[in-house]
């Protein structure tokens, strides 16, 4: 648990170096596309102080000056399959960036979607010291959360203090100066596989890149995708990726669950390729240029050349309606998003005030989901975009951007975690001097 | 007829285009290979060539002859030397010291130097120089005016009025015109010779010369071995009483050797042994005395 802790802080002081440098690069390692933002800090202050957010609700800090996609390889289900593609791909994401930025990166924030994030909600009390909560009070909340058997194997990702209560009252967003007895808090753990994260930390080292941090990718469509008060009320954001889904829900802008279904995307371009014998690519092109889930008259009409070059005259003159096409794509559709759906129940999405639905990746864009979604997820039910940012090329404004833009946000405005305060000295094992000197204290 | 679709080419950059570009990018980098490199290239280029002793030699050799050509162009050659405000004595002293061997270019001549050398002479108080167009070298000379002669063990010097040697002279008689003052240490005080001489205008005619006593007080010196002491502070004023004094009782005009007023509150004369004699019998004789 100290190793984490120390590795997370150590990201942290990486994150603060970028940060003092004023670039720092985002890179999005999907199943099927890997994708690359260079930003600049342009350490713009709000006029108003701290207090204050800033124009753009505290956007306009950074910019995005490089931005650059390339296709995956050797990630699979939103994780790491094959070193050495996945790090030709990272290369070439970044090499790209860096040019059209013209500055070079060191830093640089992962996030990724698979390796089988899985959601606790912890909590701890403690006796205040004195009458204020002060910021050791907090941190000695937060290590007296208890933790959880995660297993073997797995490592805590995010680790965010998600609800502080004071005696009686509950709710509290920063507990630190108010008076009271008893400190309480609430704590969203959320872990993964470590082998996942390793292979990504050797990867992006072997790029001859800094890890500065590191995030579940549905966080961070999360936190582009839904808009305040969605957050603020509660919603669920559905990250429709290659490779995998992901789906996060958000309280009180906080997020509390977390979880991927390991479908997406390419499954429904391996069904078309396996249902009407054509090449994986073919297929992908017809997804994405055909394919829908709703079929209506008019589709039967709609014929699709299929094309081939196998030299056979019958099989590369095939036609298959866009019906046909939708027979294929929906059932994957509708697996997925009742396997979503099962992990909404599981996660008690149907006990929060509010159930917005939020679909989002690139896997939203079939025509046709929202009204699909809405049958099988709930009434309240939106295609999400990820929010502007400044700099951003049109061209990475879809949706399949929303984690990479969710990164940006990360990246400026970070969530307090576990690791953000220190330990408290009653953990430490080099303190104990201390710990006598204050236990003489105290009853001499 | 099946076409063979080579796999798209891999976009990827190699670990070495890769490391390279980010080279590129790192600013410091850049900036000395941008910069630094011409620079370093200009820069070698002639220190190679250089070094060669005997190109180094070469290329000395080529710029002092060129220096040389400039220097010894007729528009830069001094061809005589003009001495204004000289005397002809001063104008020969001038011309022997300053060692010039005309035609010479004005770049070989320091003026400043040439000038500490005249204004070395006695007789110069100042002297200007300067290269007029045309090639003559101007020597502007202001000479030492003497204002007195001075009797010192080395000999007669002339001074002028503030105590500055102007030249030797052989004998007093050279120079007549000029008061005469002795003694050690009588040129550092001519300011107040001069004033003295000039407060002794009534007796002018009687006036020999002043004499410095111990470095520090003057002696007026009169025919007939008169002598006037006088103070060592406030000595025109004192000379000015003697004066009013003489005016009023024609005391010099007596036989008096020495008016001693070292002390000016307590005047003393001396009077000539033959003086005292008849003094003393003028008072015995006042006495009713007889002899």
């Amino acid at each position: 648990m100290t190793d984490l802790y120390q590795a997370q802080r150590a990201m942290r002081r990486m994150r603060k170096q970028a940060m003092d440098r004023g670039v720092i690069a985002i890179l999005d390692v999907g199943s099927s596309k890997t994708a690359c933002l260079v930003l600049r800090f342009d350490g713009i202050r709000p006029a108003g102080g701290v207090e204050q957010i800033g124009a753009l609700a505290g956007q306009s800090r950074f910019r995005v000056i490089g931005a650059a996609t390339t296709r995956s390889r050797g990630v699979r289900f939103g994780e790491i399959h094959g070193m050495h593609e996945a790090e030709r791909a990272i290369r070439t994401a970044v090499q790209a960036a860096q040019k059209m930025a013209q500055v070079r990166v060191d830093h640089v924030i992962a996030c990724f979607s698979g390796a089988g994030p899985r959601s606790y909600g912890l909590d701890g009390q403690v006796e205040l010291a004195e009458s204020m909560a002060t910021e050791a009070d907090i941190a000695r909340v937060l290590a007296a959360c208890e933790m959880p058997p995660i297993g073997p194997g797995r490592e805590v990702l995010h680790a965010q203090p998600v609800n502080f209560a004071l005696d009686h009252r509950s709710g509290l967003v920063d507990p630190r100066g108010q008076i009271g007895h008893r400190l309480a808090c609430d704590m969203h753990l959320l872990t993964v596989d470590a082998g996942a994260i390793q292979n990504l930390v050797h990867c992006v080292k072997r790029c001859d890149l800094e890890l500065a941090g590191i995030a579940s990718s549905a966080y961070a469509s999360g936190m582009s995708a839904l808009v305040e008060d969605e957050q603020e009320l509660g919603a669920a954001c559905i990250d429709m990726g290659g490779g995998a889904t992901g789906l996060s829900i958000f309280i009180k802008k906080h997020m509390i669950y977390a979880d991927s279904v390991r479908m997406g995307g390419e499954h429904v371009t391996a069904d078309i390729s396996k249902g009407l014998h054509v090449p994986i690519a073919t297929a992908e092109r017809i997804k994405t240029l055909h394919g829908g889930v709703v079929a209506t008259g008019v589709d039967d009409r709609e014929m699709i050349d299929l094309g081939g070059d196998s030299g056979d005259y019958e099989r590369d003159t095939r036609r298959i309606s866009r019906t046909e096409l939708i027979g294929i794509m929906r059932p994957r559709v509708e697996e997925i998003l009742e396997e979503v759906r099962a992990r909404l129940d599981a996660a008690g999405f149907e006990h929060l005030p509010s159930q917005q639905i939020v679909l989002t990746g690139a896997g939203s864009q079939i025509p046709g989901l929202d009204g699909l979604a809405s049958r099988i997820l709930g009434q309240q039910v939106r295609l999400g975009r990820p929010m502007r940012v400044q700099g951003l090329p049109q061209s990475a404004t879809g949706p399949g951007f929303a984690a990479a833009v969710g990164l940006c946000l990360f990246a400026s405005h970070p969530q307090d975690e576990w690791w953000d305060f220190d330990i408290p000295a009653e953990r430490h094992p080099a303190r104990s001097l201390k710990r006598a000197v204050r236990w003489f204290k105290e009853n001499w | 007829m099946c076409a063979v679709i080579l796999p798209p080419r891999d976009p990827a950059p190699s670990r070495w285009a890769y490391r390279l570009q980010r080279l590129w990018l790192t600013p410091l980098f850049r900036t000395a290979v941008l910069k630094g490199l011409p620079l370093a290239v200009l820069l070698a280029i002639p220190a190679g060539w250089l070094a060669d002793a005997d190109r180094r030699e070469a290329l000395r050799a080529e710029v002092a002859d060129i220096r040389r050509q400039v220097e010894t162009r007729p528009e830069f050659m001094v061809k005589l030397m003009a001495i204004e405000g000289a005397t002809p004595s001063v104008d020969e002293d001038i011309r022997e010291i300053l060692p010039l061997d005309f035609p010479v270019s004005s770049f070989d001549l320091d003026l400043k130097e040439m000038r500490r050398t005249v204004e070395g002479l006695d007789a110069v108080r100042s002297a200007e120089m300067r290269v007029r167009p045309g090639g003559i070298l101007e020597l502007r000379v202001v000479e030492r005016v003497p204002a007195l002669v001075w009797r010192s063990p080395e000999g007669l010097a002339l001074l002028d009025a503030q105590g500055n040697r102007v030249a030797p002279i052989e004998a007093r008689g050279a120079r007549p015109d000029l008061p005469l003052i002795a003694g050690r240490g009588a040129d550092k005080a001519v300011p107040e010779a001069l004033h003295l001489i000039a407060a002794a205008g009534p007796i002018g005619s009687r006036l020999r010369g002043l004499v410095r006593v111990g470095e520090r007080r003057w002696d007026v010196v009169l025919d007939r071995d008169q002598r006037i002491l006088l103070p060592t502070r406030n000595a025109v004023a004192t000379l000015e009483r003697v004066i009013a004094l003489d005016g009023v009782s024609d005391m010099l005009g007596r036989d008096i050797v020495v008016v001693d007023l070292r002390n000016p509150d307590r005047p003393t004369v001396r009077l000539a042994p033959e003086a005292v004699e008849e003094f003393r019998r003028i008072r015995r004789l006042q006495a009713g005395a007889t002899n």
